[in-house]
């Protein structure tokens, strides 16, 4: 009894600090600190001030809100700018069927999809292209998402069906959005005309998508005992690695167009697709590469030792735990690859920073207000880059529940 | 006896480069036996163990497991890891996969079960191995006594005729090796064929048929475990015998 007492009051855990209690030790705890709190608190709240009041009142969102559509697609023709939306709402039903199917990940993702198209659809702004039948149609997108996750959820769709229809999603979109030559319903839209989130999203969810597969091929390959595999994958991933993305950009933009005939000319934006999925394929490689290493040689052996092949090894039991221990170095990897592919301006390709920039320069008025084209292009750009990162974490959470690797 | 060995091992050598950890091992194991293994560290027990399903080579003599012969040839390779199931000291279960699916992972891609027969097995097993409860968690929320069942009963799931344990208990608290020991002479009780390297003497004595003490990759004797403790015959069996019993 005498035991139970005294662990009692030894189990008792301390009181959370109250708010006078935590801004003493955290902002005053020594003189050094109470200066920086003194000098610090100032300036804080100045910067905020003037930061809030130019975005409030001296900043003129001109050059920003007159082009909502040139931001979003670019050039591309707006008789046919359908065709956009038909790809963004099938991506819309999808993503809530696998919501219904599989949750966990997916619902956050298609939530703050939904809160996307919903605010945009709501925006309190006046703009003729912002019409009635376009809020219209942004608003459906987030109905489109409900109604697929209601799908999901019915027993009878497979997980089989809906990795297809995935699957199927971008060639479907590839050549909606390109067209077919001499067809009265898609005409063909040269991509030079494409442009703005289009593009910039074209270029890293193609470069994500298609580096991924290339980086743990190169990964495996770079480890293979074959000599002229793991030396081709060595000398890929070096070069590459040792080369800035600028000059890929360049290399691919100018030298494989000098030596391919004319008539069997890659097209521009597939270049700089190759040129951003090369560069990050050989980053993939070498993050995977780690993530192979860090597998245990024991666990290698309790596969072999219940008679699983080499593949079956590799596929089931190697590679899951190589690609969770190299998660957060991916993520990372992939959220500097979609900003990366601003750098495609170089090469004449309009993506979203490079409509901005030729909005600023198309008119001496703009130059002026170019502050707020760059502001508002780093916003968008943050708040996709922090959603990456956002999913990201939340990936390494549902992956490591139970775990302790 | 007529009777063919299910392990034949004969003139058994091994070289990790200049160092020679297999001195022509000769062994044969009939169905049924319960083989323990033990010596000093260094000895070349865990190497022997391992080549019999071909964790390791062996670069000379001849070893048959089940009519098969271990050669280069995979598929001899795979059909003979099939039938021989391994224990191993620090575990290895798969950690990013449930217990179950720990089990049920090779009888599904291995032997080709549709998953519900394989997860039925694996709900027998863990009733066997006596942790029925823990089917649905992590290997890292599992202490070391019950992973260690649990890699048990992942062995067991292939149904394979031979059994082989690498110092099973060696990586466990004292108070675990218990449970893991109970659940082997168990598993000797109902007949399975078992080659278990370890120093736990006292299992030894209740469970083995036959004992090999090896030192310096050789065997030095090998006999009944009456014979090894009560009239060891050689120097080095009686010291490293009066070493481990000692406390």
């Amino acid at each position: 009894m005498i035991n139970a007492e005294i662990e009692q009051e030894i189990i008792q855990p301390p009181l959370p600090p109250g708010p006078l209690k935590w801004v003493k030790e955290n902002l005053f705890s020594s003189i050094f600190n109470t200066v920086t709190t003194i000098v610090l608190i100032p300036v804080v709240f100045f910067l905020l001030f003037s930061v809030i009041s130019w975005v409030l009142f001296s900043a003129d969102w001109r050059a920003v809100t007159q082009f909502p559509l040139l931001y979003i697609v670019g050039q591309y023709p707006r008789d046919q700018i359908l065709r956009v939306g038909v790809i963004l709402s099938s991506i819309s039903i999808f993503l809530g069927i696998s919501w219904g199917r599989w949750g966990g990940l997916l619902r956050s993702i298609s939530i703050a999809a939904g809160l996307i198209f919903i605010v945009t659809a709501l925006l309190p702004v006046q703009h003729p292209q912002l019409d009635q039948g376009m809020r219209l149609y942004l608003g459906s997108n987030t109905i489109l998402i409900l109604i697929g996750y209601f799908i999901g959820r019915l027993k009878a769709i497979k997980g089989s069906f809906i990795a297809i229809g995935w699957l199927l999603i971008p060639i479907f979109g590839v050549v909606l959005l390109t067209g077919i030559e001499n067809s009265e319903l898609i005409p063909k839209v040269p991509t030079t005309l494409w442009g703005g989130l289009l593009v910039t999203f074209l270029l890293a969810a193609g470069g994500i998508l298609l580096s991924f597969p290339l980086g743990v091929a190169l990964a495996f390959g770079r480890r293979s005992d074959l000599p002229v595999l793991s030396g081709f994958s060595t000398i890929f991933i070096e070069v590459i690695r040792g080369v800035p993305l600028v000059t890929i950009l360049f290399m691919f933009s100018i030298i494989l167009a000098l030596f391919l005939p004319v008539e069997s000319r890659i097209d521009r934006l597939v270049r700089a697709l190759m040129a951003v999925t090369f560069f990050s394929a050989a980053y993939s490689a070498e993050n995977v590469r780690g993530g192979l290493q860090a597998v245990p040689l024991g666990q290698i052996e309790a596969a072999k030792a219940l008679g699983m092949s080499n593949l079956k090894t590799t596929i089931l039991i190697v590679l899951p735990q190589a690609l969770r221990a190299v998660l957060p170095a991916i993520a990372g990897q992939f959220i500097s690859l979609f900003k990366d592919t601003t750098l495609v301006v170089i090469i004449g390709i309009n993506d979203f920073l490079g409509i901005g920039r030729s909005i600023i320069n198309s008119d001496p008025e703009f130059v002026q207000l170019r502050m707020e084209v760059y502001l508002f292009i780093a916003l968008i750009y943050w708040i996709f880059s922090y959603l990456m990162s956002l999913a990201s974490r939340r990936l390494e959470s549902s992956m490591g529940i139970g775990n302790n690797m | 006896m007529t009777e063919e060995p299910i392990i034949y091992c004969k003139n058994v050598h091994k070289w990790y480069d200049d160092f020679h950890a297999l001195r022509g091992i000769d062994m044969e194991v009939f169905l049924g036996e319960v083989i323990v293994i033990f010596g000093p560290s260094g000895s070349g027990k865990s190497t022997f163990i391992r080549t019999i399903n071909r964790l390791e080579e062996h670069q000379e003599g001849q070893i048959v497991v089940d009519g098969i012969e271990l050669t280069h040839d995979v598929r001899n390779i795979e059909q003979i890891r099939m039938e021989t199931g391994m224990v191993f000291q620090q575990f290895n279960l798969f950690p990013h996969l449930s217990v179950v699916q720990n089990i049920t992972l090779a009888p599904i891609w291995v032997r080709k079960w549709p998953k519900k027969k394989a997860e039925e097995v694996a709900i027998e097993l863990l009733e066997l191995v006596g942790i029925p409860e823990q089917a649905f968690k992590f290997p890292g929320n599992l202490s070391g006594g019950q992973q260690q069942r649990v890699a048990i009963a992942r062995a067991l799931a292939m149904q394979p005729k031979i059994m082989l344990f690498d110092e099973p208990t060696s990586a466990l608290d004292p108070e675990m090796i218990k449970e893991v020991l109970d659940t082997m002479t168990d598993l000797a009780e109902s007949g399975m064929t078992m080659i278990v390297v370890t120093h736990e003497m006292g299992f030894a004595r209740a469970v083995a048929d036959r004992m090999y003490f090896f030192d310096e990759g050789k065997i030095v004797e090998s006999g009944t475990p009456e014979e090894i403790y009560n009239n060891p015959q050689e120097e080095r069996t009686k010291l490293f015998l009066s070493q481990i019993l000692k406390h």
